[in-house]
């Protein structure tokens, strides 16, 4: 018995490592960074995102202005020496509130991505393997939340449970979770989707047959062999999300039911600013801007990730 | 096609079902009480508030809740709005029409561009028009429909003073003048919404028709001696268009997510707008009424784009 149950581990640990790395042990990743390499804009978008999130974590450390010091001698005032971003209409200076926004709205992109990923894998991982009522129960479950309306519902959840998660855990915290778990929570069907059909086409497969075959447990099919194959589609899905869940929150926030006024995210500075388009555009323009630049250098590491990591599509 | 048309229907049901279970979930696991004031009242003791409580069945089990709402939302009954003094179902259905006329505008704006464009450049893949369409494409969806509107209205209302940026559903002026100043105000909004739609769909369109060009059959309509022009628009397209329909449906929540914030940004009168201002004045019943209308229109949109799949692919009707 102790035998065959080694044989079997060993075995099958084997065709994992076939599955995942044919040949030498680094090959695969190199052959995908030659592929992620080739696409010369996903390279430039992973260095203008490299660039911002370095900027919005260290930039604060280097430009020590407070992001609230109100000074109405220098209201709406456009970029300068002393506001190399200009001023907002109480004299805020923007590169601070900039930065400090950079921080929240980058930290709700990445904790959104990473709820809707772990959510979307697991329903799709469990609607894929298991056969039947479970599946289709779980497929319903995800039409159903792709058939809502995500920023109506966005709005009302926040509206329903905004002051509760306040009093429990501080405007700024409770916000954040609030943001987080919502945009999350309606993000993660397209990834389920994925893994399920993914799952079911190689679930079929002959290496986990062998899997099967040599006695691993479903569990361990699952986690050992399936899984790991199903990855690559998974991470350019959670990239795009990012990019989705930053637009989310800059849209909560640009209606004015995201973060509190004092928290200056990129979508709260656009909304304070869209009523004084007339006498300071650069007000606007800067976090738009910001925004897009995160959205579009994310969305072309997104596409060069597809590249790289999934071979069939590559021509 | 009428089985086919029968099925479908049938299966909205369960999704109108599933829709109205998840939106009363929300509103009762929600916090609050809408007695709440009575119960800091010194005045009121507390027997008269359980009674209101009773009377008005807010202890009854969830189901019987459930269903009780339900059942008044069905007949209509969709309750009284506290903001704007008027009965929640005229006031949404004051707003629809403006809400549906600059969606579909954007949409049709959007199925002008991204039709011939992606197919154009589809049949010249990495053509230099192929790659102009695709970064500007990408460019396209990752600008956010409240940045592209303000960026219009820095253009067009401001620094060059063109267009007005807001909407106004009280033009005063009579005949042509009527039309033109409505159009002139919803070039902005409408430009803004369809501009972002027809960014994904030239994509999806491009690689759609790509996936197709390549198959045999296309082929044979060619070496049958055929126009180039004939084969693309009745071998190809009809068939690239399958799967877009698909997305396209997928995609819709955010089409009608983008007509919320475009009619915040140009202040549309339409029940995007209403949803923004009732859910600042607290207007609950209000709020889970637009939610519910949204949710209706995407699956009327969806089986709209089922009705459709079936037209373009006859086969899904007799399976």
């Amino acid at each position: 018995m102790a035998g065959s149950t080694r044989v079997s581990a060993t075995a099958s640990s084997t065709v994992a490592a076939h599955a995942l790395q044919p040949g030498n042990g680094t090959s695969l990743t190199r052959e995908a960074w030659r592929r992620f390499r080739r696409h010369r804009l996903a390279l430039a978008g992973a260095a203008i995102l490299a660039l911002l999130t370095l900027g919005v974590l260290v930039g604060p450390f280097l430009w020590k202005l407070p992001i609230n010091e109100i000074d109405f001698a220098v209201k709406l005032k456009g970029p300068s020496f002393a506001h190399p971003l200009g001023t907002d209409d109480l004299g805020q200076d923007l590169l601070a509130r900039m930065m400090y926004g950079g921080r929240i709205s980058l930290a709700v992109g990445l904790a959104a991505m990473l709820i809707a990923v772990i959510v979307g894998t697991l329903i799709g991982a469990v609607a894929g393997i298991s056969r039947g009522s479970v599946d289709a129960a779980l497929m319903w479950l995800t039409n159903l939340f792709l058939a809502l309306p995500q920023l109506p519902m966005l709005l009302l959840i926040i509206f329903l449970f905004r002051d509760p998660l306040k009093a429990m855990f501080g405007p700024e915290v409770g916000i954040f979770i609030l943001i987080v778990a919502v945009i999350g929570g309606f993000s993660w069907m397209p990834v389920a989707r994925l893994v399920r059909a993914q799952f079911l086409s190689l679930r079929e497969k002959e290496f986990v047959e062998a899997a099967r075959a040599l006695g691993a447990s479903t569990p361990r099919t699952v986690v050992r062999h399936i899984l790991p194959n199903a990855l690559g589609p998974v991470i350019v899905a959670g990239t795009i999300d990012v990019a989705a869940a930053i637009i989310a929150e800059s849209t909560l926030s640009f209606l004015g039911l995201g973060f509190p006024p004092d928290i200056p995210t990129w979508g709260r500075i656009l909304f304070d600013a869209k009523d004084h388009l007339d006498i300071a555009p650069h007000w606007a323009v800067i976090p738009g801007a910001a925004i897009f630049l995160a959205v579009l250098s994310i969305n072309y590491l997104g596409d060069g990730l597809r590249d790289a990591l999934d071979p069939r599509k590559v021509m | 096609m009428s089985r086919y048309l029968l099925r479908r229907l049938l299966l909205v049901v369960p999704s109108v079902i599933g829709i109205s279970i998840v939106l009363f979930t929300v509103l009762a696991l929600a916090p609050g009480d809408p007695f709440e004031e009575l119960a800091t009242n010194p005045a009121i003791p507390p027997e008269v508030r359980a009674n209101l409580r009773t009377q008005f069945g807010l202890d009854d089990p969830i189901h019987l809740r459930y269903l009780r709402w339900f059942g008044s939302m069905a007949q209509g009954d969709w309750g009284f709005s506290f903001a704007s003094r008027i009965d929640v179902d005229k006031l949404i259905l004051q707003r629809i029409p403006v809400t549906l006329f600059v969606i579909g505008s954007s949409q049709v704006l959007a199925l002008l561009i991204a039709l011939p464009v992606g197919v154009f450049a589809a049949t010249r893949p990495y053509s230099i028009f192929d790659q102009i369409a695709n970064t500007l494409a990408f460019i396209g969806f990752s600008l956010p429909t409240f940045f592209t509107g303000i960026l219009l209205i820095l253009l067009f209302s401001i620094h060059l003073d063109w267009l007005p940026f807001v909407y106004r559903a009280d033009i005063s002026a009579t005949g042509w003048r009527w039309y033109w100043e409505h159009l002139r105000q919803a070039i902005m909004p409408v430009t803004v919404l369809g501009l972002f739609q027809a960014a994904s769909w030239t994509r999806f369109v491009r690689s759609s028709v790509l996936d197709v060009i390549r198959l045999d059959y296309v082929t044979t309509a060619r070496s049958k001696g055929l126009a180039e022009q004939v084969v693309v628009v009745k071998h190809v397209v009809r068939n690239a268009l399958i799967p877009v329909v698909t997305l396209v449906a997928l995609q819709l929540p955010a089409v009608f997510g983008g007509a919320i914030i475009t009619e915040q940004i140009f202040r549309v009168p339409g029940i995007g707008s209403l949803l923004i201002s009732a859910i600042l004045a607290n207007d609950t019943p209000v709020i889970m009424a637009v939610t519910f209308v949204l949710a209706i229109l995407v699956i009327l949109f969806n089986l709209l784009a089922d009705l459709i799949y079936g037209w373009l692919d006859p086969r899904v009707s007799y399976r």
